[in-house]
């Protein structure tokens, strides 16, 4: 009787974690579906879900519109350059705020995080002109760096929980052993780390890609990376949703595959510590 | 031999050949439309005839291309060499010295040709600042099966009580067919373009010759009553969420007797493979009051030369290229005359391929005709423009007022308080920037 009650809720909370994931996953489905569509299917109402004639021709309209492969290696150079400078400068950071913390370690990193509430529209002109002046708008050395910045806060802030999950006297430990402050950062505190690490760098990776403002908004043609073409097949006079949701089904398909490899690594890095 | 000397020839003789074959590259930045997207495919046409001009698409979506062209123009940016602007823009940044007048753009260019009423909308000070690529108007496409079976009969020039009368006539809700689908979505460029040219033909106006706001008086609480009330009655559920993209999809799908939009909409809904009505499709001029305005506006999408630009000589060539006759021809040999961009010239109209091929195209020269930016309502205003008024504030006050009177066909507030607020607001940005004390 027991047994069979332990079952059913089994298959209850399975049936419920399904019902959530299919939601969640509902709206890419929606998309890839919409992309092979023709346009006027994809305005048809009642919509068909998988009985409409298949075919790849937004793909080749894509393909003819637009250079995907420049747009993507610039969103690959652009968010794996913001995040490894990122994990650069918030490793030491975070190292001093959880191993010798300081009177006002508290308060810096509640300033560090209160930045990102500032509307980033706020900044918009100031970099902008910083930008213009130094001859950066359309490169990816801007908005690596601006992206960097951006994501700073998160990383720092992500990096101090999981080393404080540390216990001290391992690195202690090292220093009594004759390891340099470098040494202890790299041999000791970053190898114990991987998980919390790995884990910040797949969520900053995943946060540059989508980032849609300073992309948008920093870029023309060189640098514009998978969010200004996307952006290029919206338009307010024309339905052409099928040819968008293609657009939208190539950008999100390398960080959809990384996504689903890392998986594992991303869900043991965002509960590392949870349980002790 | 000395190997130094050599090996430094050899990199300027390298460095002067790259230089001679090194192309000019023109940034373009454009809407993402039909025409714009066409324009794109055929660019190696002008590649042919320019091998030393090599060409770079930024495609935006029109909100986005606006904010980023006019933050670049701003700030001196240079990061486009050509930019797509409206007839909005034209006027405020030519006069701002941020715009290259067109002055190089070939002999045969044919300025002349160029509609009138188009032609004056991107000249200032008698100088041509942009080269229109498409121009449009707004006109009423209606259904004529719903018609014939209401036994209705849609003049070529309706009048609104004759277009309220029919909306409701063949509304029939149960099956969601509905009379008439209008612009409800807030925003200067959405509800705001629909309803200014609407007033124009009421007799309202924005502002009197002293730049006084206009919204207290009784022709705007006729506009407002008058769209307010046609809408509840034979208008869509939720249509102050609705734009071109909504209504147009909701006519293609066979929802609307009638839809006031813009004259680009006709190719899209007569088009088979997208519109399941595209047969049964007919035009007419935008409705009157009997007061001697169209409720219609006038827009064209046109290319400009930024002053930041180092490359205006290049410029030109292209935009000549692409506004010139020639590049109907291209058009029509390549994809037919159906899709030449229309709007522009009056040699088109004169073609009988083009008016065999589009059936659209006489409404639309009309529906051009009728629009008269320096004079676009009944009484005398101050400013140019017939959907909007060509100061550098508009964008901003137009979207607030659009906000109050999409609530008020939403039915958040009455037309009452909607026009009290947008006159309140206008009045106190007309004084924050000096035009009235």
């Amino acid at each position: 009787m027991a047994r069979e009650a332990t079952r059913n809720r089994k298959i209850a909370f399975t049936a419920f974690a399904w019902l959530v994931g299919l939601t969640l996953f509902f709206p890419i489905l929606w998309t890839i579906l919409t992309s092979f569509k023709t346009e006027g299917e994809a305005i048809a109402t009642p919509p068909s879900l998988l009985f409409f004639e298949w075919s790849l021709e937004n793909y080749f309209e894509v393909q003819r519109r637009s250079n995907y492969l420049r747009h993507a290696m610039n969103s690959v150079v652009i968010s794996l350059g913001s995040t490894g400078l990122g994990l650069l400068v918030a490793i030491p950071a975070a190292w001093a705020m959880a191993f010798s913390p300081g009177k006002h370690t508290k308060d810096i990193l509640m300033w560090m995080l209160s930045t990102k509430m500032l509307p980033a529209v706020g900044v918009l002109m100031p970099i902008y002109l910083i930008c213009q002046s130094l001859g950066l708008l359309d490169s990816r050395i801007a908005l690596v760096a601006v992206l960097m910045m951006m994501n700073l806060p998160i990383i720092v802030w992500m990096l101090y929980t999981y080393f404080k999950e540390i216990p001290g006297e391992i690195l202690e430990a090292a220093r009594m052993d004759g390891a340099s402050l470098g040494k202890e950062i790299v041999y000791v505190l970053t190898p114990m780390a991987v998980p919390g690490i790995a884990s910040t760098l797949l969520l900053n990776i995943i946060l540059a890609w989508n980032e849609a403002f300073w992309t948008l908004n920093l870029t023309s043609s060189q640098a514009a990376p998978l969010t200004a073409f996307i952006a290029s097949y919206s338009s307010p006079e024309g339905l052409f949703w099928a040819k968008l949701s293609a657009a939208s089904t190539l950008a999100i398909a390398p960080i959809l595959v990384m996504g689903w490899f890392s998986q594992k690594q991303l869900v043991r890095g965002l509960t590392f510590g949870a349980v002790k | 031999m000395r190997l130094m000397p050599v090996l430094m020839g050899t990199c300027a003789a390298t460095l002067l050949a790259s230089q001679a074959l090194a192309a000019t590259t023109l940034t373009i930045a454009t809407v993402n439309n039909g025409d714009m997207i066409r324009m794109q495919k055929l660019t190696d046409d002008f590649k042919a005839q320019n091998p030393d001009i090599e060409v770079e698409w930024v495609t935006m979506e029109e909100n986005a291309l606006r904010q980023k062209v006019t933050t670049d123009i701003a700030t001196k940016g240079g990061q486009y060499d050509i930019m797509t602007i409206g007839t909005y823009e034209v006027p405020i940044w030519a006069k701002q010295g941020w715009l290259v007048p067109l002055d190089g753009l070939g002999a045969d260019y044919d300025e002349a040709d160029l509609l009138p009423a188009i032609r004056d909308g991107l000249t200032y000070e008698g100088k041509l600042y942009a080269a229109p690529f498409y121009g449009e108007s707004s006109m009423v496409m209606y259904r004529t099966d719903l018609f014939e079976k209401a036994g209705l009969e849609m003049p070529d020039a309706p009048s609104w009580d004759f277009v309220a009368e029919a909306a409701r006539k063949i509304t029939d809700k149960p099956n969601e067919v509905y009379g008439i689908c209008l612009r409800g979505k807030a925003g200067w460029g959405e509800n705001m373009a629909f309803l200014t040219a609407t007033a124009n033909s009421f007799g309202a106006r924005w502002f009197d010759e002293n730049w006084a706001p206009q919204f207290d008086q009784a022709a705007w609480k006729d506009t407002l009553d008058f769209y307010i009330g046609l809408m509840k009655d034979a208008g869509p559920p939720g249509a102050s969420s609705n734009g071109f993209n909504e209504n147009l999809a909701l006519f293609q799908t066979g929802k609307c007797g009638m839809w006031i939009d813009a004259t680009v909409a006709a190719s899209f809904v007569t088009n088979p493979k997208e519109s399941k009505v595209a047969d049964k499709v007919g035009f007419a001029l935008a409705p009157d009051n009997g007061l001697g305005k169209r409720g219609n506006w006038l827009w064209a999408w046109s290319l400009a030369v930024p002053a930041g630009s180092e490359k205006v000589e290049a410029a030109q060539k292209f935009i000549a290229w692409a506004t010139g006759k020639g590049y109907a021809t291209l058009v029509a040999d390549k994809e037919g005359w159906a899709n030449v961009p229309p709007g522009t010239r009056t040699s088109l109209y004169e073609n009988a391929a083009y008016q065999e091929a589009a059936p659209f195209a006489e409404m639309t020269l009309e529906s051009i005709k009728a629009a008269d930016p320096n004079n676009p309502t009944v009484d005398p205003v101050p400013y140019v423009g017939v959907q909007f008024v060509a100061i550098p504030e508009f964008q901003g006050i137009g979207t607030a007022v659009g906000q109050q009177f999409s609530a008020a066909l939403a039915g958040q507030i009455t037309s009452d308080q909607a026009l009290q607020n947008a006159q309140q607001l206008t009045e106190r940005e007309m004084k924050r920037s000096g035009y009235i004390k």
